[in-house]
């Protein structure tokens, strides 16, 4: 075990100078963050553009979306595992490994976000307290760390026998990979019913944000899979057949038409009679008592995901790399916006009390956010370094070795 | 921030406790504590591994109370007395405002911020006056920052809003690890030393009771008011949530709230709901009451009238 670990790290660390360059450009974006949380740290969050009028901003925005895009993971491991498709299964761990950076990354989001993050042992059950089942924040903990755990001990699982030469028992780990896909949609609705539990806040009470979080999720993730996966197979000697993207992307046009229903569905509900409930979107896509800054972003956000779908909706556009990948960058961004401040942020504005004030992310809150970003491409980049290393066979436990082990 | 604040000795001690924390991987400990000011060791440790006030035995308390006094007095320089008082029996604290009496004065607001300790800096307020328009109730229309050169205004009404002090408070719902509660006497705290400074209790209420501390509350020495509660007006951290506590300091002890005390109209009530004969309870039997955003069922303890 600890061989596997050892050997897994130090391919983790081998490469060719390109991929050398690549890890120091991301650490040197995570130094750069990290020093800016560092003053944040030292300042308070004062630093940032919050207030008590908008007291969440583009922490949570990134929270929110990344919760999505783990969560849309499972879109490769049910074809993979249920329907047998050899073509996915091949490339399942791949997502596995953006699953545990997304859902890594989120968190990190919500730590840059709190007021004490020394105080997070709070949490903990037993030498802190922790408000579960009561709290919708405690659940979205659990589910979290939950997800992150099954990502990190399936592929393991899997990984290791490999390592070792052997073939995984399927009866071992096939309950685990059923529990996953359930926790896998969890992930994201305990997310989006954190937003909805609110009656304070109008904008985000619905019970569409849980199917709408779910659709945009299976809309921005299979985008960002397609991206990495053809990365993947450039550089890289892995094998990505194109019938996975083929897949991908078709699952892909059907959730961003169901995402796109959905908003049009709230657009109607809000907007045919306008009440007091629809100020916030009022707010957002036409601006309210002078206020409008978030208007621009939304109708951007809106236009490249109609654009993305009338792509992927003709058959040829969707079939062509360049075409799709168009798309696939569309939708990452506009859903990215659409469900990180396009979401978050109306939510406060205007206030309970009626209070219209904006928020605006300082140059603290996006260099965090770049660094949380670095932090989990370069996780991705490592896990994926040792699963393909390990998948091709090249990272083999040595007979020699394993004398000297017990396994 | 350190650098605004007057230097403060920092003893061997005191250095080699954020070695220390820093060993440990406790960098942020070290960095958001430093707000309380050079402390020895030993209070550090105590902050850090400080137990949820109801899980704290009486000594316990007896111990973080006078370090909160220690503290207060090495960072604002004046001595406190810090007490954590328990609820009343049979006491159950609701307040009403007769708005047609309300001026739009704000004094309740400025004896609250005096007798609350509320950071002048970061202007922190419990409560909020809206200036409305006669003839509106929407509260997107309310004018917060209404600044005439007299007050009240032509055609104006106003409305004094602060914590409801929720029978069924969405906010003790949200918080992930149970920093605030609702008090027998129907005070909904905060334990200020053990929120994380989430701020999900702040998204959840209707009222906009909730604060935040986005940076060090700063207090002047000759303006901090010393009588202070564990759960009510004694010094905030930064980074934590903080609200109105119906002046738990005050109320516990039989005093009027400040904010009552301070009202020159008398358009404030306040007493025991529990008690048939209290004004709070004559005002419920024969005004004509309401309540705010009484549709989301979260029950204030707050009631508006008017004659």
């Amino acid at each position: 075990m600890i061989r596997f670990m050892i050997d897994g790290i130090r391919e983790m660390f081998r490469g060719p100078r390109e991929y050398w360059l690549w890890l120091i450009f991301l650490s040197a974006i995570v130094a750069y963050g990290g020093w800016q949380y560092w003053q944040q740290l030292v300042n308070g969050l004062v630093v940032t553009g919050m207030s008590d009028q908008v007291s969440w901003g583009f922490y949570i925005a990134n929270f929110a979306f990344l919760v999505g895009i783990a969560a849309a993971a499972v879109l490769l491991v049910i074809p993979a595992y249920i329907f047998h498709r050899e073509d996915i299964k091949h490339v399942v761990l791949v997502g596995e490994g953006m699953a545990v950076a997304a859902v890594t990354m989120s968190m990190l989001f919500v730590i840059v976000d709190l007021g004490r993050p020394d105080r997070l042992w709070h949490m903990i059950p037993v030498i802190g307290r922790f408000n579960w089942p009561i709290s919708l924040l405690a659940w979205d903990v659990v589910v979290l760390f939950g997800y992150l755990v099954l990502n990190l001990a399936i592929p393991f699982y899997l990984l290791y026998n490999r390592y070792r030469g052997k073939e995984p028992s399927l009866r071992s780990y096939f309950p685990w990979v059923v529990l996953a896909m359930f926790w896998a949609i969890s992930i994201h609705t305990v997310t989006a019913f954190l937003f909805s539990a609110n009656p304070a806040r109008p904008f985000w009470h619905t019970a569409l944000l849980g199917p709408r979080f779910i659709a945009s999720a299976f809309a921005s993730g299979p985008a960002l899979i397609i991206i990495t996966l053809q990365i993947v197979r450039k550089v890289t000697d892995y094998t990505v057949s194109q019938s996975v993207i083929k897949t991908l992307a078709l699952i892909m046009t059907v959730a961003m038409q169901i995402n796109l229903f959905f908003v049009g569905a709230e657009l109607f509900t809000d907007f045919y009679n306008e009440g007091a409930h629809a100020a916030s979107i009022h707010y957002l896509f036409l601006g309210l008592g002078g206020f409008d800054s978030l208007q621009p972003w939304i109708w951007f956000a809106l236009s490249l995901n109609v654009v993305a779908l009338v792509i992927l909706m003709i058959n040829p556009l969707r079939e062509r790399a360049l075409t799709l990948n168009i798309a696939c960058v569309m939708a990452f961004v506009g859903i990215w916006i659409e469900k990180g401040m396009g979401l978050v942020i109306p939510g406060f504005v205007p206030t309970p009390l009626g209070e219209i004030f904006e928020y605006v992310p300082t140059w603290i809150e996006l260099s965090v956010a770049a660094a949380i970003w670095a932090f989990g491409i370069l996780m991705f980049t490592l896990l994926a370094k040792a699963v393909i290393a390990i998948e091709q066979g090249r990272l083999r436990l040595q007979k020699s070795d394993a004398n000297g082990y017990s396994l | 921030m350190g650098a605004a604040k007057p230097a403060e000795e920092e003893d061997k001690v005191d250095k080699a406790r954020r070695g220390f924390l820093k060993g440990l991987g406790l960098g942020g400990a070290a960095a958001a504590s430093p707000a309380w000011g050079g402390q020895t060791f030993g209070d550090a440790w105590a902050d850090f591994f400080q137990k949820h006030y109801q899980q704290m035995t009486r000594e316990e308390i007896q111990e973080t109370l006078e370090r909160i006094e220690r503290k207060a007095e090495q960072r604002y320089g004046v001595a406190i007395d810090c007490q954590d008082t328990p609820p009343q029996e049979g006491v159950v604290f609701g307040y009403a405002i007769n708005i047609s009496r309300c001026k739009g004065y704000r004094d309740c607001v400025t004896g609250c911020v005096r007798e609350n300790n509320l950071g002048r800096d970061s202007q922190v307020q419990y409560i909020r006056v809206l200036q409305m328009d006669r003839g509106d109730s929407n509260l997107e229309n309310s004018e917060h920052y209404y600044d005439p050169a007299e007050v009240p205004v032509e055609g104006k009404y106003y409305l004094p809003v602060q914590c409801m002090q929720c029978d069924d408070p969405p906010c003790v719902k949200a918080c992930p690890v149970e920093a605030t509660w609702m008090e027998p006497d129907g005070i909904v705290v905060v334990d200020y030393d053990w929120c994380i400074g989430c701020r999900y209790c702040m998204t959840a209420c209707p009222y906009w009771a909730r604060h935040f501390n986005w940076t060090d509350p700063e207090i002047p020495a000759e303006e901090m008011n010393p009588d202070t509660h564990y759960l009510g007006n004694r010094p905030r951290p930064r980074g934590v949530v903080e609200k109105c506590h119906f002046c738990i300091q005050r109320t516990r002890k039989g005093r009027q709230p400040a904010c009552q005390e301070a009202c020159p109209t008398g358009a404030r009530i306040f007493g025991n709901l529990l008690d048939p004969d209290s004004e709070i309870r004559y005002v419920l039997a024969n005004k004509q009451v309401f309540r705010l955003k009484e549709d989301l069922g979260t029950e204030p303890k707050f009631w508006y009238y008017s004659d």
